[in-house]
């Protein structure tokens, strides 16, 4: 009552308040002395929102019964109406097959997908404990912006922890099953698993902090021993039988990291002893793995605005796009995720020799027919029919400035080299101070110097960045590393750092292993970029991809300043594949003990319409977690089948001629 | 001003007749026109109430968010806080085993009826489908009848993680203040770890069907090398610390045995101290009165999920029946069952809590119940007191006289035997469909059983063997409740011995410490008048006994058919401190190795205002783990310190003196 008084002022009159206070008792009376003291007048505002918000809320309650006593099974109803019958779930189907579980399953999720928590906070964080900040719901980032990017962010000297925050990763499989609510990652995959008799004790989320250095996860939380302990429990538990380990993303990284790790002895590794792989594992299914690095790392670092650590970015769309706040916080963004060791981990790998120089690319050739995302038919025979009808692209200069340079000829580029150029003391903006980015440091001379070199092929976008952003890349380059191998026996290979990277390291020896790589194909993913100097005078942040760079042509490869190549929108083709294609086929130098190798490629089908949700044929990097075929993979192989049961290899990309173009001794 | 369709609507649908079509276009200002109408202005003023509640309510709320919380409604500071400026540190590795009921369930393969819950919580949270899917939720969360383990076609398994029994409900806290308490001295993810299990199996069952002993076993060891080598502190709560009883058996029998393989040494090596909350050790009454009617207190958490639905007369007894039907599946309610016989719960005409007096009555007049215990302490007693004691030795008695009368005039039934005869043809078939061995029961021999009878903790079990011969055989497979001549006899080798303090020795380590911590000062069941459920033609029910409600006695020991004695409100204080009082004290046959004990009582001390919610000197069975005082022991013992550190013995209630009295070999 007290409440509806304090309303009372505003309607000015007092006949109206008495009838509120009995229409809270008895509306129907209340109705009738309401006409009576109103006498024809007007309803006031107030009463006529209230009877508005009044009418919402009936309405809202009302569905969300309707919606409650609905059975569950209705949507289902209406989309098999609609679309016709569905096909079953793998998991069902296979059940009926016979199919039992088997082998215990490893999940090991890949950046940015795992939730994460807060153990220890400042005095802002109040109340959030044990309360996810990263997964969910996100609620957190619109309601203190600032306390969470402070929070989400590590110490940028040491890459651990800042003093007096502690976030963990979120244990178990409520880590990944769920990214938000309502987006799944992992629990489609779990819950057909769960059809065949899986559950907790042979399924095991390895969640650990993904902002960290594969090592540091170890040395802070000791992540690694925790994921050998639950293999070696559950092979033991579940009567002897190898695990299949199931990365994602960036996580079949770490499992290269952790293959490594084990069978290192005690003070650096695992100390599992040198057939630790052997014994405990059956096989390892990578699917979408960036091998060998994905070109949007370099973008995320450079300027921010790759599109996977840019998921930030999505979830405040209104906030990035007015035009006050969006350069502060993409300047937040860019501090956050610059403290991210992670991220430098899937910079490309094998500079020029995979990757293409100046006038060459393994990818020489690759039209981008239709390959629009509205023509969604035929983009998957693109790949191979379509014949090129002009100028191929150079996807080896992963970053140009200007698009005339990428695409002139090689003799025309003349560069003039950086590195040696010394950075100015001239700030282009003061305001920039308090945000961490070492551009800064850089002023204007250093600033030119990077625009004037014009072409950086992978190899130079490595010593851009370490140019750019030295101490980042000083901190990054004590736990990773981007190179090639000359001889894998040289001791210095035993340093941590080269463990994540496939051309830097050998796989255990372990014959009988099998490893997988699955990956969605026939979505345009980004493989080079034409960059411009950012000309806005308040902004930190002095390159800029230029979105402005178009062709008008439907079947062009470029779009708004990015080069795009065949892939799962993140992981180009050659990334994910290469390493099972050919690196590592066979006996090699990588592969000492010729260890079996698929390449299982899903070719994208984007959903037919809006009720099937995020598709079952879905090729895209998260997405291809609910693809039926890639689940049925999954499936077959931990209820104890092997690559030839499953069918050997399934290619749809042009990932052989390409893997032939790469000259690497193998 | 309004969305003109919803406008539209409404009229069209309640006010056909006298709204005339121009009306219909406008809006506002036709709104004391529209109003003329009576069942118009009817609902138009619902949904103008509800408008205005909506609005309130939001503004509340709005402002219940954005005001900071006024200093005295601060929470006071937590013990974690406290300790941590005096420095406490995180040492040794945290497993916290949670009890019987707070533990949450999912389910992971179910009959069709449980659609889309699919890894949702059957029990724990909001207990939802409870209400919208009663007996769907009965059929999944019952076991098989025979075996004890899963019926065909049903998964339920044990939530893993921290998230277990953090909260029971939301917002009804089970671990979370004391986790919240660790983390603030620095626990985290690594080193708290939370051993959840199947509450409801049988415990060697754990193992069988989930390897849930060997993963406490692999998780302790795996935390103590990753923790500096730093032996585990182990913190059980109720059924908790005799799951984990039979663990430290488990672990050091050989694997040839159904061991863990642990060898002789193992808990030495990795265990500092079992810190028992409220532990059954010797068993509690309460658990015979669930078994004889479904009418103990902690089961029936459920039962006051739905108080609605068991108030209404018609569905009472069908919803008791299913309850009944579902805990006579669990094995584990067995394990709570009287241990130790009458030499520990005394005789017809003996008792051990002889002294004991009951003049705290109920919780309404708890702060008098608090001066008055404080009194008894001080062994000022007032004349009144002294009357007829209770025979509390009496565990079941049927009618009040039973329970008074000396025991020569008792009739002596042998219970053994009695003829279970027929009776089905003259219960009622309603009652067939359920699980229930009374149908089997001729009403004769139930008669004869309940005639001026009374069951002492030993005899209770011919009775319990009497009228539910299936269950207890099944249960009686996996738990033993009696006490042992000689422990070193070969049967105790058997797994069934391993959750009985009286049948199991402690293991050799000397180093090790036990703590058993409980609230003491709330009434707690003991003992039981029971009646025969009245044969009539309403008589619907199998279940023949029921509590007599009506049995009030002069003393306030006496209430509803129950008798209470002093203890935490589900375990009477001799259960949960006689084995650290004296059967373990010293070097006895039970504790061969002499490791240490320690008894500290927690007086209750009831919240003084709403704003406290469950308090946090609380000491009753759950609302405990909020308990300043506990959570402090908990945190040195964690943080390093040893039990005479932390002071020692601390008792309020007459423990020593009635361990005393129980005489058995030692």
């Amino acid at each position: 009552m007290p409440l509806i008084h304090r309303k009372k002022p505003p309607t000015s009159s007092e006949e109206v308040v008495v009838p509120d206070e009995d229409s809270q008792k008895k509306p129907h009376e209340s109705s009738k002395t309401h006409k009576k003291s109103n006498g024809g007048g007007k309803w006031s505002c107030v009463d006529s929102c209230c009877w508005f918000i009044g009418c919402v809320c009936v309405t809202w309650w009302f569905l969300l019964f309707l919606y409650n006593a609905m059975p569950a099974s209705f949507p289902q109803y209406v989309t098999e109406r609609i679309t016709g019958p569905l096909p079953d779930p793998p998991g069902v189907k296979l059940k009926k097959e016979g199919l039992k579980a088997t082998h215990p399953v490893v999940f090991i999720p890949g950046i940015v997908t795992g939730g994460l928590e807060l153990w220890e906070g400042k005095q802002c964080a109040d109340g959030l404990f044990r309360k996810r900040l990263w997964g969910g719901t996100f609620g957190e980032v619109y309601k203190r912006p600032l306390c969470w990017v402070e929070h989400m962010s590590l110490d940028n000297e040491t890459g651990l922890d800042p003093e007096g925050i502690r976030v963990r990763a979120v244990s178990g499989l409520v880590a990944a099953d769920y990214f938000a609510p309502g987006y799944f990652v992992w629990a489609v995959l779990i819950a057909n698993l769960a059809h065949i008799g899986y559950e907790e004790k042979n399924m095991y989320m390895a969640a650990y902090d993904w902002r960290l250095s594969f090592q540091n996860t170890e040395v802070r939380d000791q992540t690694l021993s925790r994921m050998k302990s639950n293999i070696e429990l559950m092979v033991s538990t579940n009567g002897g039988k190898k695990a299949v380990i199931v990365p994602h993303s960036m996580g079949v990284l770490y499992f290269l990291h952790f293959m490594k790790w084990v069978e290192e002895p005690a003070p650096m590794g695992g100390g599992g002893g040198p057939d630790w792989c052997a014994k405990y594992i059956k096989a390892v299914m990578n699917i979408g793995g960036p091998f060998l690095g994905v070109p949007k790392a370099v973008a995320g670092l450079f300027s921010a605005e790759a599109k996977d650590v840019a998921v930030a970015r999505a979830i405040a769309p209104g906030f990035l796009d007015t035009d006050i706040f969006r350069l502060q916080t993409l300047q937040h963004i860019m501090r956050m995720t610059r403290t991210w060791d992670s991220t430098m981990s899937m910079l490309p790998k094998g500079g020029d020799t995979i990757w293409g120089g100046i006038d060459w690319s393994p990818e020489k050739g690759h039209t981008c027919t239709g390959k629009k995302q509205k023509n969604n038919e035929t983009r998957g025979e693109a790949g191979e029919n379509g014949r090129s009808k002009k100028k191929p692209v150079n996807y080896g200069r992963m970053i140009s400035f200007g698009k005339e340079i990428a695409e002139a000829e090689p003799s025309e580029i003349n560069n003039i080299d950086f590195r040696g150029a010394v950075k100015g003391q001239s700030i282009p903006n003061h305001t920039c101070r308090d945000v961490w980015t070492e551009y800064h440091d850089m002023g204007i001379a250093g600033i030119k110097a990077i625009a004037e070199y014009k072409v950086y092929t992978a190899g130079a976008t490595i010593d851009l960045l370490n140019y750019v952003a030295p101490k980042m890349m000083a901190r990054g380059g004590a736990h990773f590393s981007y190179g090639i191998a000359d001889d894998l026996d040289d001791p210095k290979y035993k340093d941590p750092k080269y463990w994540s990277n496939p051309l830097e390291t050998k796989l255990p020896n372990a014959p009988e292993m099998e490893i997988y790589s699955l990956y969605g194909v026939g979505i345009p993913t980004e493989r080079a970029y034409v960059y411009k100097l950012n000309q806005s005078p308040d902004s930190c942040i002095p390159f800029q991809i230029f979105t402005s760079a178009h062709e008008e042509d439907e079947d062009s490869c470029l779009k708004a300043g990015v080069y795009n190549v065949d892939g799962d929108e993140t992981v180009p083709v050659l990334s994910s594949g290469y390493m099972c294609a050919k690196a590592w086929r066979g006996k090699t130098r990588f592969n000492p003990s010729g260890i079996k190798t698929y390449v299982r490629e899903y070719n994208h089908s984007p959903p037919a319409n809006l009720l099937e949700g995020r598709g079952t044929q879905s090729g895209a990097h998260v997405d291809i977690m609910g693809n039926f075929a890639l689940i049925e993979d999954i499936m077959r192989v931990a209820a104890g089948g092997n690559g030839s049961d499953i069918g050997h290899d399934h290619v749809y990309s042009g990932i052989y001629e390409w893997s032939e173009r790469i000259d690497l001794k193998l | 001003m309004l969305p003109p369709p919803l406008l539209r609507f409404r009229k069209l649908s309640f006010s056909e007749d006298t709204v005339n079509p121009i009306a219909k276009q406008q809006t506002t200002t036709e709104k004391p026109k529209r109003r003329r109408s009576g069942r118009c202005s009817c609902m138009d003023s619902c949904c103008w109430a509800i408008g205005y509640l909506c609005t309130a309510w939001w503004l509340l709320l709005f402002l219940y968010h954005s005001v900071p919380v006024p200093a005295m409604l601060q929470a006071p500071e937590s013990p974690g806080t406290r300790l941590s400026r005096e420095g406490v540190k995180a040492l040794h590795p945290v497993i916290l085993v949670p009890g019987i009921v707070t533990g949450g369930l999912e389910l992971w393969e179910g009959r069709p009826c449980s659609e889309g819950l699919f890894r949702k919580r059957l029990w724990g949270a909001s207990f939802t489908e409870v209400l919208r899917r009663p007996l769907c939720w009965l059929e999944h969360l019952s076991l098989d009848s025979e075996t004890g383990l899963d019926p065909p076609g049903i998964r339920v398994r044990a939530v893993p993680g921290l998230v277990d029994a953090d909260y029971f409900a939301p917002c009804y806290f089970a671990w979370a203040v004391l986790i919240e308490s660790l983390a603030k001295i620095g626990y985290e993810g690594k080193n708290i770890h939370m051993a959840s299990y199947d509450w409801r199996l049988s415990f060697h069952n754990t193992e069988v069907r989930d390897h849930s002993l060997s993963r406490l076993k692999s998780k302790i060891e795996l935390m103590y090398a990753t923790n500096g080598y730093n032996r585990v502190v182990v913190v059980p709560h109720s059924m908790g610390a005799i799951y984990f009883l039979h663990f430290l058996k488990w672990v050091e029998t050989p694997l040839s045995d159904g061991g863990g393989g642990g060898g002789p040494g193992w808990c030495a090596e990795h265990i500092k101290a079992v810190v028992n909350i409220g532990p059954a050790f010797l068993g509690v009454p309460k658990a015979v009165s669930n078994l004889l009617s479904a009418e103990g207190k902690d089961i029936a958490y459920a039962r006051s999920l739905a108080p609605g639905l068991l108030d209404s007369e018609l569905l009472k007894l069908q919803t008791l029946e299913h309850l009944m039907r579902m805990s006579h599946s669990w094995d584990s309610i067995v394990s709570l069952l009287p241990k130790g016989g009458e030499a520990i719960w005394g005789d017809l005409d003996s008792y051990t809590e002889e002294d004991h007096n009951c003049i705290y009555s109920k919780r309404k007049s708890s702060q008098l119940s608090i001066n008055n215990l404080n009194r008894r302490n001080d062994s000022v007693r007032p004349e009144s007191w002294v009357k007829e004691p209770a025979k509390y030795g009496r565990i079941i008695a049927f009618g009040k006289q039973a329970s008074e009368l000396p025991s020569s005039q008792l009739n002596t039934l042998n219970i053994k035997e009695l003829s279970r005869g027929d009776g089905t043809s003259n219960e009622t078939t309603s009652c067939g469909e359920f699980w229930s061995e009374y149908n089997e029961i001729s009403r004769e021999s139930i008669v004869k059983v309940a005639e001026n009878t009374a069951y002492t903790a030993t005899t209770v079990f011919d009775l319990l063997r009497f009228i539910s011969p299936k269950m207890m055989k099944r249960a009686e497979a996996h738990f033993s409740h009696g006490i042992a001549e000689d422990l070193d006899d070969p049967k105790y080798g058997h797994y069934k011995y391993w959750s009985n303090p009286l049948e199991t020795k402690l293991p050799d380590a000397p180093e090790m410490e036990m703590y058993c911590l409980y609230g003491v000062g709330i009434p707690t069941e003991r003992s039981y008048i029971y009646k025969l459920a009245t044969s009539s033609a309403k008589y619907k029910s199998s279940i023949p006994f029921r509590i007599d409600g009506s049995v009030d006695g002069d003393e306030v020991c006496l209430k509803g058919g129950t008798r209470f004695a002093d203890g935490d409100e589900s375990v009477p204080a001799i259960s949960a401190g006689f084995m650290c009082a004296k059967g373990w004290r010293g070097k006895t046959r039970f504790n061969p190795s002499g490791m240490e004990t320690f008894v500290r009582e927690y007086k209750h001390k009831p919240p003084g205002s709403l704003l406290e919610s469950r308090g946090t000197e609380s000491g009753s069975h759950v609302d405990i783990m909020g308990n300043v005082g506990l959570i402090e022991d908990v945190l040195r013992i964690a943080s390093g310190a040893s039990g005479h550190e932390i002071g020692g013995d601390r008792v309020y209630s007459n423990l020593m003196k009635m361990s005393e009295k129980i005489s058995i070999k030692l």
